[in-house]
Protein backbone atom coordinates (compact mmCIF):
# COMPACT_ATOMS: atom_id res chain seq x y z
CA UNK A 1 0.00 0.00 0.00
CA UNK A 2 1.37 3.37 -0.85
CA UNK A 3 1.82 5.58 2.29
CA UNK A 4 -1.23 7.93 2.82
CA UNK A 5 0.39 10.35 4.80
CA UNK A 6 1.80 13.17 3.67
CA UNK A 7 5.41 14.32 5.26
CA UNK A 8 6.32 16.74 7.55
CA UNK A 9 7.88 19.00 5.12
CA UNK A 10 5.16 18.60 2.81
CA UNK A 11 2.85 19.49 5.01
CA UNK A 12 5.18 22.62 6.30
CA UNK A 13 5.32 24.13 2.58
CA UNK A 14 1.61 23.34 1.63
CA UNK A 15 0.69 25.64 4.74
CA UNK A 16 3.49 27.97 4.32
CA UNK A 17 2.47 28.40 1.01
CA UNK A 18 -1.27 29.45 2.08
CA UNK A 19 -0.11 31.71 4.74
CA UNK A 20 2.31 33.50 2.06
CA UNK A 21 -1.12 34.01 -0.36
CA UNK A 22 -2.83 35.23 2.94
CA UNK A 23 -0.56 37.05 5.23
CA UNK A 24 0.35 40.24 3.35
CA UNK A 25 -3.46 41.31 2.73
CA UNK A 26 -3.79 41.32 6.65
CA UNK A 27 -1.25 43.53 6.54
CA UNK A 28 -3.18 46.40 4.77
CA UNK A 29 -6.01 46.14 7.70
CA UNK A 30 -3.26 47.26 10.31
CA UNK A 31 -1.88 49.89 8.47
CA UNK A 32 -5.56 51.60 8.21
CA UNK A 33 -5.39 52.61 11.89
CA UNK A 34 -1.55 53.31 12.02
CA UNK A 35 -0.93 56.89 12.95
CA UNK A 36 2.12 57.40 10.83
CA UNK A 37 1.13 59.24 7.57
CA UNK A 38 3.83 60.04 5.88
CA UNK A 39 5.81 56.48 5.82
CA UNK A 40 5.42 52.75 6.04
CA UNK A 41 6.78 52.40 9.17
CA UNK A 42 6.46 48.71 10.68
CA UNK A 43 5.13 48.65 13.62
CA UNK A 44 2.74 51.20 13.77
CA UNK A 45 3.99 53.78 16.18
CA UNK A 46 0.59 54.06 17.49
CA UNK A 47 -3.49 53.35 16.57
CA UNK A 48 -5.98 55.32 15.70
CA UNK A 49 -9.86 55.15 13.77
CA UNK A 50 -9.12 59.03 12.50
CA UNK A 51 -8.51 57.80 8.73
CA UNK A 52 -12.08 56.49 7.87
CA UNK A 53 -13.73 60.15 8.70
CA UNK A 54 -11.20 61.53 6.82
CA UNK A 55 -11.22 58.91 3.60
CA UNK A 56 -15.15 59.42 4.56
CA UNK A 57 -15.02 63.41 3.85
CA UNK A 58 -12.39 63.38 1.24
CA UNK A 59 -14.49 64.93 -1.86
CA UNK A 60 -11.85 63.19 -4.52
CA UNK A 61 -12.72 59.82 -3.59
CA UNK A 62 -16.83 59.57 -4.21
CA UNK A 63 -16.95 60.30 -7.82
CA UNK A 64 -14.84 57.76 -8.39
CA UNK A 65 -16.46 55.19 -6.42
CA UNK A 66 -19.85 56.04 -7.98
CA UNK A 67 -18.31 55.43 -11.36
CA UNK A 68 -16.80 52.23 -10.71
CA UNK A 69 -20.02 50.95 -9.31
CA UNK A 70 -21.91 52.18 -12.17
CA UNK A 71 -19.71 50.61 -14.89
CA UNK A 72 -19.39 47.29 -13.12
CA UNK A 73 -23.24 47.21 -12.62
CA UNK A 74 -23.65 47.50 -16.56
CA UNK A 75 -20.96 45.69 -17.80
CA UNK A 76 -21.91 42.82 -15.25
CA UNK A 77 -25.57 43.41 -17.10
CA UNK A 78 -24.24 43.26 -20.78
CA UNK A 79 -22.47 40.13 -19.74
CA UNK A 80 -25.32 38.02 -17.87
CA UNK A 81 -26.94 38.62 -21.60
CA UNK A 82 -24.26 37.72 -23.41
CA UNK A 83 -22.58 35.01 -21.52
CA UNK A 84 -26.01 32.97 -21.14
CA UNK A 85 -26.67 33.46 -24.43
CA UNK A 86 -23.42 31.84 -25.85
CA UNK A 87 -23.18 29.46 -22.96
CA UNK A 88 -26.87 28.18 -24.14
CA UNK A 89 -26.04 28.02 -27.76
CA UNK A 90 -22.53 25.77 -27.06
CA UNK A 91 -23.77 23.53 -24.26
CA UNK A 92 -26.20 21.29 -26.48
CA UNK A 93 -24.98 21.54 -29.60
CA UNK A 94 -22.26 20.81 -31.93
CA UNK A 95 -21.87 22.69 -34.88
CA UNK A 96 -18.77 24.08 -37.27
CA UNK A 97 -16.93 26.50 -35.48
CA UNK A 98 -17.50 25.43 -32.28
CA UNK A 99 -13.93 25.28 -31.18
CA UNK A 100 -13.03 28.83 -32.90
CA UNK A 101 -15.89 30.04 -30.80
CA UNK A 102 -14.42 28.86 -27.51
CA UNK A 103 -11.43 30.44 -28.11
CA UNK A 104 -13.06 33.77 -28.87
CA UNK A 105 -14.14 33.61 -25.42
CA UNK A 106 -11.81 32.96 -23.63
CA UNK A 107 -9.38 35.51 -25.29
CA UNK A 108 -9.93 38.43 -24.02
CA UNK A 109 -8.60 36.97 -20.26
CA UNK A 110 -5.92 34.57 -21.86
CA UNK A 111 -4.12 37.95 -23.74
CA UNK A 112 -2.62 40.30 -21.19
CA UNK A 113 -4.96 42.92 -20.28
CA UNK A 114 -2.12 45.78 -21.90
CA UNK A 115 -2.99 43.88 -25.39
CA UNK A 116 -7.02 43.58 -25.10
CA UNK A 117 -6.48 47.88 -23.49
CA UNK A 118 -4.15 48.38 -26.40
CA UNK A 119 -6.39 46.67 -29.17
CA UNK A 120 -9.41 48.79 -27.79
CA UNK A 121 -7.42 51.88 -27.40
CA UNK A 122 -5.96 51.63 -30.81
CA UNK A 123 -9.39 51.03 -32.51
CA UNK A 124 -10.87 53.86 -30.45
CA UNK A 125 -7.85 56.41 -32.31
CA UNK A 126 -8.68 55.01 -35.86
CA UNK A 127 -12.26 55.48 -35.49
CA UNK A 128 -12.50 58.51 -33.66
CA UNK A 129 -14.28 57.50 -30.64
CA UNK A 130 -14.00 60.10 -27.93
CA UNK A 131 -13.37 58.26 -24.05
CA UNK A 132 -16.23 57.96 -22.28
CA UNK A 133 -18.01 55.90 -19.20
CA UNK A 134 -19.40 54.03 -22.02
CA UNK A 135 -15.64 53.27 -23.75
CA UNK A 136 -14.67 51.62 -20.15
CA UNK A 137 -17.79 49.58 -20.09
CA UNK A 138 -17.14 48.33 -23.85
CA UNK A 139 -13.62 46.75 -22.72
CA UNK A 140 -15.57 45.27 -19.11
CA UNK A 141 -18.30 43.79 -20.77
CA UNK A 142 -16.05 41.87 -22.99
CA UNK A 143 -13.73 40.10 -20.37
CA UNK A 144 -16.82 39.70 -17.86
CA UNK A 145 -18.21 37.70 -20.58
CA UNK A 146 -16.38 34.27 -20.10
CA UNK A 147 -16.44 35.16 -16.60
CA UNK A 148 -20.31 34.38 -17.11
CA UNK A 149 -20.16 31.79 -19.83
CA UNK A 150 -17.88 29.75 -17.32
CA UNK A 151 -20.47 29.53 -14.77
CA UNK A 152 -23.21 29.29 -16.97
CA UNK A 153 -21.94 26.50 -19.39
CA UNK A 154 -21.08 23.94 -16.55
CA UNK A 155 -24.51 24.70 -14.80
CA UNK A 156 -25.73 23.55 -18.74
CA UNK A 157 -23.46 20.41 -18.88
CA UNK A 158 -25.03 19.20 -15.28
CA UNK A 159 -28.87 19.59 -16.25
CA UNK A 160 -30.44 16.63 -18.29
CA UNK A 161 -31.56 17.35 -21.40
CA UNK A 162 -34.73 15.58 -20.65
CA UNK A 163 -36.70 18.20 -18.13
CA UNK A 164 -36.62 20.65 -21.52
CA UNK A 165 -38.30 17.26 -23.66
CA UNK A 166 -41.04 16.94 -20.47
CA UNK A 167 -41.74 20.87 -20.26
CA UNK A 168 -42.00 20.94 -24.37
CA UNK A 169 -44.50 17.47 -23.81
CA UNK A 170 -46.71 19.58 -21.16
CA UNK A 171 -47.37 22.10 -23.95
CA UNK A 172 -44.80 24.73 -22.93
CA UNK A 173 -43.78 26.74 -25.40
CA UNK A 174 -39.99 27.63 -26.03
CA UNK A 175 -40.08 30.79 -24.02
CA UNK A 176 -42.41 29.48 -20.82
CA UNK A 177 -39.28 26.58 -20.42
CA UNK A 178 -37.08 29.26 -20.13
CA UNK A 179 -39.07 31.10 -17.88
CA UNK A 180 -40.26 27.90 -15.45
CA UNK A 181 -37.68 25.25 -16.33
CA UNK A 182 -34.16 26.81 -17.31
CA UNK A 183 -34.50 29.65 -15.17
CA UNK A 184 -34.71 28.43 -12.03
CA UNK A 185 -32.16 25.34 -12.47
CA UNK A 186 -29.09 28.15 -13.87
CA UNK A 187 -30.53 30.64 -11.33
CA UNK A 188 -27.48 30.33 -8.91
CA UNK A 189 -24.92 29.99 -11.43
CA UNK A 190 -25.78 32.75 -13.08
CA UNK A 191 -25.94 34.65 -9.97
CA UNK A 192 -22.63 33.63 -9.11
CA UNK A 193 -21.24 34.55 -12.69
CA UNK A 194 -22.55 38.06 -11.99
CA UNK A 195 -21.06 38.32 -9.06
CA UNK A 196 -17.76 37.33 -10.18
CA UNK A 197 -17.59 39.48 -13.00
CA UNK A 198 -18.69 42.13 -10.48
CA UNK A 199 -16.07 41.51 -8.48
CA UNK A 200 -13.65 41.46 -11.76
CA UNK A 201 -15.00 44.54 -12.96
CA UNK A 202 -14.54 46.99 -9.69
CA UNK A 203 -11.65 46.04 -9.61
CA UNK A 204 -10.41 46.43 -13.21
CA UNK A 205 -6.72 48.55 -14.00
CA UNK A 206 -5.07 47.22 -16.76
CA UNK A 207 -7.47 47.46 -19.49
CA UNK A 208 -9.14 50.48 -17.66
CA UNK A 209 -6.00 52.96 -17.84
CA UNK A 210 -6.08 52.72 -21.85
CA UNK A 211 -9.95 53.19 -22.06
CA UNK A 212 -10.55 55.93 -19.68
CA UNK A 213 -8.84 59.12 -20.80
CA UNK A 214 -9.27 61.49 -18.27
CA UNK A 215 -12.14 60.09 -16.02
CA UNK A 216 -10.84 57.63 -13.24
CA UNK A 217 -12.73 54.83 -11.65
CA UNK A 218 -12.08 53.66 -7.92
CA UNK A 219 -8.82 51.29 -8.78
CA UNK A 220 -7.69 54.52 -10.99
CA UNK A 221 -7.85 56.61 -8.15
CA UNK A 222 -5.67 54.25 -5.79
CA UNK A 223 -2.87 53.30 -8.82
CA UNK A 224 -2.53 57.30 -9.30
CA UNK A 225 -2.19 57.86 -5.03
CA UNK A 226 0.37 54.43 -5.35
CA UNK A 227 2.75 56.62 -7.64
CA UNK A 228 2.41 59.49 -6.06
CA UNK A 229 1.29 59.10 -2.49
CA UNK A 230 -0.59 62.20 -0.32
CA UNK A 231 -2.41 61.07 2.24
CA UNK A 232 -1.03 57.34 3.00
CA UNK A 233 -3.50 56.42 5.53
CA UNK A 234 -6.45 57.17 3.61
CA UNK A 235 -5.32 54.88 0.31
CA UNK A 236 -5.28 52.20 3.14
CA UNK A 237 -8.61 52.65 4.27
CA UNK A 238 -9.45 52.96 -0.05
CA UNK A 239 -7.67 49.24 -0.46
CA UNK A 240 -9.99 47.95 2.62
CA UNK A 241 -13.13 48.95 1.00
CA UNK A 242 -11.94 47.62 -2.59
CA UNK A 243 -11.11 44.31 -0.34
CA UNK A 244 -14.41 44.33 0.53
CA UNK A 245 -16.07 45.14 -2.24
CA UNK A 246 -13.98 42.24 -4.39
CA UNK A 247 -14.00 39.56 -1.53
CA UNK A 248 -17.86 39.44 -0.59
CA UNK A 249 -19.20 38.84 -4.18
CA UNK A 250 -16.43 35.61 -4.00
CA UNK A 251 -17.85 34.34 -1.26
CA UNK A 252 -21.33 34.27 -2.07
CA UNK A 253 -20.49 32.70 -5.25
CA UNK A 254 -18.71 30.07 -3.77
CA UNK A 255 -21.71 29.60 -1.61
CA UNK A 256 -23.90 29.48 -4.34
CA UNK A 257 -22.54 27.24 -6.46
CA UNK A 258 -20.81 25.49 -3.35
CA UNK A 259 -21.15 20.92 -3.56
CA UNK A 260 -21.77 21.30 -7.48
CA UNK A 261 -19.47 19.92 -9.91
CA UNK A 262 -18.71 23.48 -11.09
CA UNK A 263 -17.71 25.58 -7.75
CA UNK A 264 -17.42 29.08 -9.14
CA UNK A 265 -14.47 31.06 -9.66
CA UNK A 266 -12.11 28.17 -10.40
CA UNK A 267 -10.87 29.76 -13.82
CA UNK A 268 -10.50 33.67 -13.76
CA UNK B 1 -71.05 14.01 -26.25
CA UNK B 2 -68.00 17.06 -27.02
CA UNK B 3 -66.13 16.53 -29.58
CA UNK B 4 -62.22 14.89 -28.53
CA UNK B 5 -59.46 17.63 -27.73
CA UNK B 6 -56.95 16.71 -30.41
CA UNK B 7 -53.63 15.84 -29.89
CA UNK B 8 -51.64 18.57 -31.22
CA UNK B 9 -52.74 21.69 -29.20
CA UNK B 10 -53.71 24.64 -31.28
CA UNK B 11 -51.07 27.87 -31.45
CA UNK B 12 -51.79 30.39 -29.14
CA UNK B 13 -49.92 33.12 -29.91
CA UNK B 14 -46.59 34.38 -31.35
CA UNK B 15 -44.75 32.64 -28.41
CA UNK B 16 -46.22 29.18 -29.79
CA UNK B 17 -45.24 30.06 -33.74
CA UNK B 18 -41.74 30.61 -32.62
CA UNK B 19 -41.66 27.62 -30.66
CA UNK B 20 -42.94 25.95 -33.02
CA UNK B 21 -40.32 27.54 -35.71
CA UNK B 22 -37.52 26.84 -33.42
CA UNK B 23 -37.98 22.99 -33.51
CA UNK B 24 -38.34 22.54 -37.03
CA UNK B 25 -35.07 24.68 -37.54
CA UNK B 26 -32.83 24.34 -34.77
CA UNK B 27 -30.18 26.00 -36.55
CA UNK B 28 -32.19 29.42 -36.07
CA UNK B 29 -32.30 29.35 -32.43
CA UNK B 30 -28.32 28.45 -32.50
CA UNK B 31 -28.30 31.50 -35.00
CA UNK B 32 -30.89 33.56 -32.58
CA UNK B 33 -28.40 32.71 -29.51
CA UNK B 34 -24.96 33.33 -31.01
CA UNK B 35 -25.57 36.46 -33.30
CA UNK B 36 -25.54 38.82 -30.14
CA UNK B 37 -22.48 37.78 -28.35
CA UNK B 38 -20.67 36.72 -31.54
CA UNK B 39 -21.49 40.29 -33.25
CA UNK B 40 -19.88 41.64 -29.76
CA UNK B 41 -16.67 39.80 -29.14
CA UNK B 42 -16.43 39.48 -33.22
CA UNK B 43 -16.70 43.86 -33.74
CA UNK B 44 -15.24 44.99 -30.18
CA UNK B 45 -12.88 42.68 -29.86
CA UNK B 46 -11.61 41.30 -32.93
CA UNK B 47 -12.44 44.74 -34.64
CA UNK B 48 -9.94 46.05 -31.45
CA UNK B 49 -7.12 43.10 -32.20
CA UNK B 50 -7.23 44.03 -35.92
CA UNK B 51 -6.82 47.44 -35.49
CA UNK B 52 -3.98 46.94 -33.01
CA UNK B 53 -2.27 45.12 -36.09
CA UNK B 54 -3.28 47.62 -38.68
CA UNK B 55 -1.74 50.48 -36.16
CA UNK B 56 1.69 48.48 -35.76
CA UNK B 57 1.79 48.59 -39.52
CA UNK B 58 1.88 52.48 -39.63
CA UNK B 59 5.03 54.80 -38.82
CA UNK B 60 5.05 57.87 -36.90
CA UNK B 61 6.53 61.26 -38.62
CA UNK B 62 9.27 62.12 -36.52
CA UNK B 63 9.41 65.78 -37.10
CA UNK B 64 5.43 66.52 -36.73
CA UNK B 65 4.47 63.37 -34.51
CA UNK B 66 1.96 62.76 -36.60
CA UNK B 67 0.28 59.00 -37.64
CA UNK B 68 1.51 58.52 -40.75
CA UNK B 69 -1.32 55.94 -42.27
CA UNK B 70 0.60 53.71 -44.71
CA UNK B 71 2.14 50.30 -44.61
CA UNK B 72 5.71 49.84 -43.20
CA UNK B 73 7.78 47.88 -41.50
CA UNK B 74 9.76 50.71 -40.00
CA UNK B 75 7.73 50.49 -36.92
CA UNK B 76 8.71 46.84 -36.46
CA UNK B 77 12.32 47.76 -37.25
CA UNK B 78 12.38 50.13 -34.48
CA UNK B 79 11.51 47.00 -31.70
CA UNK B 80 15.34 45.83 -32.79
CA UNK B 81 16.90 49.24 -31.50
CA UNK B 82 19.26 47.95 -28.45
CA UNK B 83 17.22 50.04 -26.19
CA UNK B 84 14.26 48.26 -26.93
CA UNK B 85 15.23 45.00 -27.65
CA UNK B 86 17.15 45.49 -23.99
CA UNK B 87 13.05 45.98 -22.50
CA UNK B 88 11.85 42.89 -25.00
CA UNK B 89 15.00 40.33 -23.01
CA UNK B 90 14.53 41.77 -19.06
CA UNK B 91 10.92 41.21 -20.04
CA UNK B 92 11.47 37.22 -20.80
CA UNK B 93 13.77 36.64 -18.30
CA UNK B 94 11.57 38.33 -15.86
CA UNK B 95 8.53 36.09 -16.93
CA UNK B 96 10.84 32.90 -17.41
CA UNK B 97 11.97 33.53 -13.53
CA UNK B 98 8.65 34.54 -12.60
CA UNK B 99 7.04 31.14 -13.67
CA UNK B 100 10.09 28.72 -12.29
CA UNK B 101 9.32 30.62 -8.57
CA UNK B 102 5.60 30.25 -8.93
CA UNK B 103 6.21 26.80 -10.09
CA UNK B 104 8.30 25.99 -7.23
CA UNK B 105 6.12 27.56 -4.77
CA UNK B 106 2.70 26.12 -6.11
CA UNK B 107 3.93 22.31 -6.35
CA UNK B 108 3.88 21.44 -2.40
CA UNK B 109 0.47 23.33 -1.47
CA UNK B 110 -1.00 21.53 -5.15
CA UNK B 111 0.05 17.89 -4.17
CA UNK B 112 -0.78 18.41 -0.64
CA UNK B 113 -3.78 19.69 -1.94
CA UNK B 114 -4.51 16.84 -4.71
CA UNK B 115 -3.02 14.00 -2.32
CA UNK B 116 -3.63 14.21 0.98
CA UNK B 117 -6.25 16.64 1.74
CA UNK B 118 -9.64 15.51 3.12
CA UNK B 119 -13.45 17.14 4.10
CA UNK B 120 -13.44 20.10 5.50
CA UNK B 121 -9.20 20.71 4.71
CA UNK B 122 -10.34 19.95 1.27
CA UNK B 123 -12.33 23.67 1.18
CA UNK B 124 -9.76 25.18 2.91
CA UNK B 125 -7.16 24.66 0.95
CA UNK B 126 -9.57 25.39 -2.10
CA UNK B 127 -10.78 28.70 -0.87
CA UNK B 128 -7.30 29.59 0.48
CA UNK B 129 -6.14 29.50 -3.58
CA UNK B 130 -9.27 31.05 -4.80
CA UNK B 131 -10.11 33.89 -2.27
CA UNK B 132 -6.37 35.29 -3.35
CA UNK B 133 -6.75 34.44 -6.81
CA UNK B 134 -10.58 36.35 -7.11
CA UNK B 135 -8.66 39.29 -4.90
CA UNK B 136 -8.32 43.14 -5.68
CA UNK B 137 -4.73 42.86 -7.72
CA UNK B 138 -4.40 46.63 -6.68
CA UNK B 139 -4.70 45.60 -3.46
CA UNK B 140 -2.35 42.83 -3.32
CA UNK B 141 0.39 45.26 -5.04
CA UNK B 142 -0.19 47.70 -2.56
CA UNK B 143 -0.07 45.30 0.33
CA UNK B 144 3.53 44.24 -0.88
CA UNK B 145 4.72 48.14 -1.42
CA UNK B 146 3.67 48.06 2.56
CA UNK B 147 5.88 45.04 2.98
CA UNK B 148 9.17 45.53 1.15
CA UNK B 149 9.37 49.40 2.06
CA UNK B 150 12.74 50.32 3.56
CA UNK B 151 11.25 51.15 6.67
CA UNK B 152 8.75 47.95 6.63
CA UNK B 153 7.83 44.61 7.96
CA UNK B 154 11.14 42.80 6.16
CA UNK B 155 13.44 44.81 7.44
CA UNK B 156 11.95 45.45 10.94
CA UNK B 157 11.76 41.76 11.09
CA UNK B 158 15.70 41.07 9.58
CA UNK B 159 16.44 43.60 12.39
CA UNK B 160 14.94 41.63 15.02
CA UNK B 161 15.76 38.39 14.21
CA UNK B 162 19.83 39.59 13.64
CA UNK B 163 19.73 38.95 9.80
CA UNK B 164 20.06 42.66 8.50
CA UNK B 165 23.37 41.65 7.43
CA UNK B 166 21.86 39.30 4.90
CA UNK B 167 19.55 41.34 3.82
CA UNK B 168 22.17 44.13 2.69
CA UNK B 169 23.88 41.37 1.18
CA UNK B 170 21.45 40.26 -1.02
CA UNK B 171 20.52 43.79 -1.73
CA UNK B 172 24.23 44.61 -2.44
CA UNK B 173 24.23 41.87 -5.40
CA UNK B 174 24.28 43.77 -8.76
CA UNK B 175 21.89 43.03 -10.84
CA UNK B 176 19.05 41.84 -8.83
CA UNK B 177 19.38 44.10 -5.93
CA UNK B 178 18.61 47.99 -5.02
CA UNK B 179 18.54 50.45 -2.22
CA UNK B 180 15.75 48.91 -0.54
CA UNK B 181 13.42 45.72 -1.32
CA UNK B 182 10.82 48.01 -2.71
CA UNK B 183 12.89 49.74 -5.64
CA UNK B 184 14.82 46.37 -6.60
CA UNK B 185 14.42 43.51 -9.17
CA UNK B 186 14.12 40.87 -7.18
CA UNK B 187 11.15 43.15 -5.31
CA UNK B 188 10.02 42.83 -8.43
CA UNK B 189 10.10 39.59 -8.60
CA UNK B 190 8.77 38.97 -5.84
CA UNK B 191 5.64 40.51 -6.12
CA UNK B 192 5.18 38.73 -9.58
CA UNK B 193 5.26 35.42 -8.11
CA UNK B 194 2.94 36.07 -5.08
CA UNK B 195 0.17 37.63 -7.80
CA UNK B 196 0.48 34.91 -10.34
CA UNK B 197 1.02 32.13 -7.80
CA UNK B 198 -2.82 30.95 -7.66
CA UNK B 199 -2.91 30.68 -11.58
CA UNK B 200 -0.20 28.07 -10.94
CA UNK B 201 -1.71 25.92 -8.38
CA UNK B 202 -5.50 24.94 -9.84
CA UNK B 203 -4.00 22.95 -13.25
CA UNK B 204 -1.43 21.85 -11.42
CA UNK B 205 -3.88 20.56 -9.04
CA UNK B 206 -6.25 19.39 -11.30
CA UNK B 207 -3.65 17.48 -13.20
CA UNK B 208 -2.86 15.83 -9.67
CA UNK B 209 -5.97 15.40 -9.06
CA UNK B 210 -6.50 13.18 -12.45
CA UNK B 211 -3.27 10.57 -11.29
CA UNK B 212 -5.19 7.46 -10.39
CA UNK B 213 -4.14 5.82 -6.87
CA UNK B 214 -3.84 2.19 -8.61
CA UNK B 215 -1.24 3.66 -10.65
CA UNK B 216 1.12 4.99 -7.51
CA UNK B 217 0.39 1.42 -5.73
CA UNK B 218 1.25 -0.35 -8.87
CA UNK B 219 4.64 1.40 -8.57
CA UNK B 220 5.23 0.88 -5.14
CA UNK B 221 4.33 -2.94 -5.74
CA UNK B 222 6.71 -3.11 -8.60
CA UNK B 223 9.36 -2.31 -6.06
CA UNK B 224 9.62 1.68 -6.70
CA UNK B 225 10.85 3.82 -3.22
CA UNK B 226 8.43 6.92 -2.91
CA UNK B 227 11.25 9.23 -4.50
CA UNK B 228 11.07 6.85 -7.30
CA UNK B 229 7.29 7.16 -8.03
CA UNK B 230 7.53 10.28 -7.21
CA UNK B 231 9.94 10.87 -10.02
CA UNK B 232 9.25 8.39 -12.84
CA UNK B 233 5.00 8.55 -12.43
CA UNK B 234 3.77 11.29 -10.86
CA UNK B 235 6.03 14.49 -11.74
CA UNK B 236 5.36 13.65 -15.34
CA UNK B 237 1.86 13.06 -15.01
CA UNK B 238 1.43 16.66 -13.38
CA UNK B 239 3.95 18.42 -16.15
CA UNK B 240 0.62 18.98 -18.55
CA UNK B 241 -0.54 20.88 -15.39
CA UNK B 242 2.88 22.59 -15.02
CA UNK B 243 2.99 23.80 -18.62
CA UNK B 244 -0.76 25.06 -18.21
CA UNK B 245 0.07 26.94 -15.54
CA UNK B 246 3.14 28.62 -17.19
CA UNK B 247 0.65 29.43 -19.82
CA UNK B 248 -0.95 32.23 -17.15
CA UNK B 249 2.52 32.88 -15.09
CA UNK B 250 4.30 33.56 -18.49
CA UNK B 251 1.51 35.54 -20.78
CA UNK B 252 0.40 37.90 -17.43
CA UNK B 253 4.01 38.79 -16.20
CA UNK B 254 5.04 39.42 -19.54
CA UNK B 255 1.86 41.92 -20.29
CA UNK B 256 1.76 43.31 -16.80
CA UNK B 257 2.98 47.15 -16.43
CA UNK B 258 1.75 48.33 -12.94
CA UNK B 259 3.71 45.57 -10.69
CA UNK B 260 6.84 47.30 -12.35
CA UNK B 261 5.68 50.73 -12.13
CA UNK B 262 4.90 50.50 -7.91
CA UNK B 263 7.89 48.38 -6.94
CA UNK B 264 11.27 47.70 -8.83
CA UNK B 265 13.59 50.19 -10.40
CA UNK B 266 12.57 52.42 -13.15
CA UNK B 267 14.03 49.85 -15.77
CA UNK B 268 11.06 48.88 -18.00
CA UNK B 269 9.05 46.22 -19.59
CA UNK B 270 6.92 45.57 -22.69
CA UNK B 271 3.91 46.21 -20.59
CA UNK B 272 5.33 49.55 -19.12
CA UNK B 273 6.61 50.30 -23.03
CA UNK B 274 3.05 50.04 -24.34
CA UNK B 275 1.45 52.27 -21.87
CA UNK B 276 4.23 55.22 -22.14
CA UNK B 277 4.61 55.26 -25.83
CA UNK B 278 0.42 55.40 -26.27
CA UNK B 279 0.23 57.74 -23.40
CA UNK B 280 2.92 60.61 -22.75
CA UNK B 281 4.74 59.79 -26.09
CA UNK B 282 1.92 59.59 -27.97
CA UNK B 283 3.39 56.78 -30.23
CA UNK B 284 0.42 54.60 -30.55
CA UNK B 285 2.72 53.00 -33.68
CA UNK B 286 5.59 51.85 -31.40
CA UNK B 287 3.35 50.81 -28.35
CA UNK B 288 0.95 48.87 -31.03
CA UNK B 289 4.10 46.99 -32.25
CA UNK B 290 5.40 45.99 -28.80
CA UNK B 291 1.99 44.94 -28.09
CA UNK B 292 2.57 42.72 -30.83
CA UNK B 293 5.38 41.18 -29.34
CA UNK B 294 3.47 39.26 -26.70
CA UNK B 295 1.08 37.76 -28.78
CA UNK B 296 3.72 36.37 -30.99
CA UNK B 297 5.42 34.91 -27.89
CA UNK B 298 2.57 33.64 -26.82
CA UNK B 299 1.65 32.23 -30.25
CA UNK B 300 4.93 30.41 -30.13
CA UNK B 301 4.20 29.14 -26.56
CA UNK B 302 0.75 27.78 -26.75
CA UNK B 303 1.91 26.05 -29.51
CA UNK B 304 4.69 23.78 -27.80
CA UNK B 305 2.09 23.66 -25.07
CA UNK B 306 -0.45 21.75 -27.33
CA UNK B 307 1.74 19.74 -28.95
CA UNK B 308 2.97 18.69 -25.17
CA UNK B 309 -0.67 17.65 -23.87
CA UNK B 310 -1.37 20.78 -21.73
CA UNK B 311 -4.68 21.83 -22.96
CA UNK B 312 -6.57 18.76 -20.93
CA UNK B 313 -5.14 20.19 -17.93
CA UNK B 314 -7.44 23.38 -18.62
Amino acid sequence: MHSDRASLGLKIAAVGGLLFLHLPILLIFLYAFTTEDKSYQFPPPGLTTQWFGVAWNREDIWPPLYLSLWVATIATFLAMILGTLVSAAMARTAFFGREQISLLIILPIALPGVITGMSLRSAFSIMDIPFSTWTIILGHATFCIVIVYNNAVARFRRLSGGILEASADLGANSFQTFRYVLLPNLGTALLAGGMLAFALSFDEVIVTTFTAGQQSTLPIWMLQELVRPRQRPVTNVVAIVVFLATFVPILIAYYLTRGGSETAGAGK
Amino acid sequence: MTSPTPAILPERGLADRLTALFWRHPRLLLAVLLTPPLLWLGVVYLGSLFALLLQSFYSIDEFSGVVKEEFTLKTYAELFRAQNLDIIIRTLVMSAAVTIGCALIAFPIAYYAARFARGKWKAVFYLGVMLPLWSSYLVKVYAWKLILAKEGIITWAAEGVGLSMILNAILAIPGIGGNSLSTSPLGTFIVFVYVWLPYMILPMQAALERVPTSMLEASADLGASRAQTFRTVILPLAMPGVIAGSIFTFSLTMGDYIIPQIVGTSARFIGLAVYQLQGTAGNIPLAAAFAVVPIVIMLIYLTIAKRKGAFDAL
